[in-house]
């Protein structure tokens, strides 16, 4: 019996597997094509301000180096093989494979947006309970109130706000950096980047509150509104108890699946964070990528965010199969 | 009838219904102002003007003035228009892609549907703001690759509601009654179908809307959307980042909170207008 459990779930993993295979490899065409029909000239992106020092030969020489000037179908073939052998190309502004710039971009932005996806769904979390809870009262209708106006704000406006309230006028936090400037990267120390850290995570929890927080307030009303509840507070629970008995296992899980499902905005929302505060993260490796021509780390960094959200997509649907003991009830028979 | 449930004391007390059209209406009103006021607004405003440089926000400039001397007010509606004008083409074009899609999936058959699901799929697998930035990197920025990357982005999830409404009704029977009858495909879809989703559609135009319009100045914020030479909030964000350490704080705060408030009548509309359809469904 157990081995068809494991079966089952290894078929869906399977079957998931598949499904993103072929997204990845469309993904690959169709990024590769969009790039290469850019008005963006990637040698003009790559010689940059030095325009005037460079002949109509170094600029072949570039084109050769780069191979740019092969035909389009050669070059993704050589893009392709790269891809294959894992390291993705060469990135024209780092001068390093990109797998290289992306894993050490990726594990700046993974601390960032970790804490972030944590705090957020923590907090969002105990206050849609707390709504629910309150349904009704004016503490009810504050937190929904701030939760539909953050739907509505801009992310980096959000960044700016912080910024100005914490770095400008209170003066707790430098602005700007991931490290302090004039600092051997081998002298930063651990505070130092926990300081860096901090408004960013804190700007991107603020706004990551509203979708779980919304969406565990609705289904603990409904929790509430059941039989179950009605008898339970019939034999005189209330409160935290009634709460703790009823609500927590019935409410978890959907907040669980809904924050990993929230990987891609929470992506999109870590790009902005760290433009505001220049944290070198991958959010700001794509806006440079994307401004300087960058093609090789472009087309790397949307592989890697569909990965990445993805693996979120998978987690959020393995959560269920794994933590929801009826799940596991319905297999076995 | 019954005096107790006249309620005398309150002589312009309205219903439900009426007071969601009430606010619809001022939400509409408001919104007209401000593209009519960015439409109309004297350019004179904005020009160069050094002597009142970096002015902290008072009756004359409500939201102060930048370091060119150029009223940020004016600036800041300008921007607003040009921002629901954008927003509007990405909306109305994103809801058109759905509707075709969703009307497809649904009734052409099996395998169309599992191809539109595939692509809503690879739609939904890249990061909205990452597919943003690589079709305005295709187009090399501007207004038509902002326009274009927010059409294609923000279809999927209205597409997935509009497939799910066009299957319940496609199962009705007054569309069994009308297939039987010998009604072509295109007739039942135009004249059965489409009414009933109407709606639906517009809901999801109206609750789009507020994304699209974020995601455009997030993205010209970022420096791949729009010209520096349009007055769009996301320029304007991104021009006072360099100001923000000097304390200047009124060239960030003021755009944003007018982007906010917009946003969110947006928002606020479409979901009076979700009330006012679907009374039994809208959640307290």
């Amino acid at each position: 019996m157990r081995k068809t459990k494991g079966g089952k779930l290894g078929l869906f993993i399977l079957m998931k597997g598949i499904r993103m295979t072929t997204l990845l490899i469309a993904i690959c065409f169709i990024s590769f094509l969009l790039v290469k029909n850019s008005p963006i000239d990637p040698i003009q992106a790559y010689i940059g301000a030095d325009m005037l020092k460079v002949g109509p030969e170094q600029r072949e020489k570039i084109a050769e180096y780069w191979g740019l000037d092969q035909p389009v179908i050669v070059q993704f073939l050589n893009w392709g093989s790269a891809v294959l052998k894992g390291d993705l190309g060469t990135s024209m502004i780092f001068r390093r494979p990109v797998i290289d710039v992306i894993s050490e971009r990726f594990l700046n932005s993974l601390v960032l947006m970790v804490a972030a996806w944590v705090l957020s769904g923590v907090i969002g979390f105990i206050m849609g309970v707390i709504a629910a809870m309150k349904k009704g009262t004016w503490i009810d209708r504050i937190i929904k109130w701030y939760c539909f106006t953050l739907a509505s704000t801009p992310t980096f406006w959000m960044g700016l706000l912080v910024l100005i309230v914490f770095a400008v006028w209170l003066g707790w936090f430098p602005i700007g950096l991931g490290v302090p400037a004039g600092v051997l990267s081998e002298n930063v120390t651990m505070m130092d980047r926990i300081q860096h850290l901090i408004l960013p995570v804190l700007t991107l929890s603020i706004l990551g509150v509203a979708n779980v927080a919304l969406h565990t307030r609705q289904k603990l009303i409904d929790v509430l509104t059941s039989d179950y509840v009605l008898f339970a507070r019939a034999r005189g629970e209330q409160g935290f108890v009634l709460f703790w008995r009823h609500g927590l296992r019935n409410i978890a899980l959907p907040a669980i699946t809904l924050q990993f499902a929230a990987f891609s905005e929470l992506f999109g929302g870590a790009v902005l964070a760290e433009q505001v505060f220049s944290y070198p993260g991958l959010g700001q490796a794509t806006i440079e990528a994307g401004l300087r021509g960058d093609v090789p780390l472009l087309l790397g960094l949307v592989i890697f965010s569909a990965i990445f959200v993805f693996v979120g997509n998978l987690f959020a649907d393995l959560s269920y199969h794994i933590l929801d003991p009826r799940m596991r009830e319905v297999r076995k028979l | 009838m019954i005096p107790s449930l006249k309620n005398p004391d309150k002589r312009f007390s309205l219903n439900p219904k009426q007071l969601t059209l009430f606010k619809i209406l001022i939400s509409i009103v408001f919104l007209a102002i401000v593209i009519l006021g960015g439409v109309f607004l004297d350019e004179g405003k904005i020009v160069t003007n050094l002597s009142e440089r970096n002015s902290a926000p008072s009756l004359d400039h409500l939201f102060g003035t930048d370091w060119l001397g150029r009223d940020m007010y004016t600036r800041t509606v300008m921007g607003l228009s040009l921002s629901i004008g954008v927003g509007l083409i990405g909306a109305i074009g994103s809801a058109l892609i759905a509707l075709f899609l969703g009307m497809v999936a649904a009734t052409m058959g099996k395998m169309a549907d599992r191809i539109i699901s595939w692509i809503i799929d690879l739609f939904l697998s890249v990061p909205h703001l990452v597919t943003l930035i690589l079709i305005a990197f295709t187009f090399g920025g501007g207004f038509k690759g902002i326009v274009v990357g927010l059409t294609l982005t923000h279809w999927p999830s209205l597409a997935r509601v509009i497939r799910a409404e066009v299957m319940q009704v496609r199962s009705a029977e007054f569309v069994q009654v009308s297939q039987k009858m010998g009604k072509s495909k295109w007739w039942i879809a135009l004249h059965h179908i489409l009414p009933h989703i109407a709606p639906q559609l517009l809901i999801g135009f109206m609750l789009l809307f507020p994304h699209v319009i974020l995601h455009e100045a997030a993205v010209t914020f970022l420096g791949l959307g729009l010209s520096p030479h349009e007055p769009a909030i996301g320029i304007i964000l991104s021009e006072s980042m360099k100001y923000l350490s000097s304390g200047m704080w009124w060239l960030a705060f003021f755009p944003g909170l007018c982007l906010l408030i917009v946003v969110r009548t947006f928002d606020q509309i479409g979901e009076n207008i979700r009330v006012l359809m679907n009374p039994t469904k809208t959640h307290d």
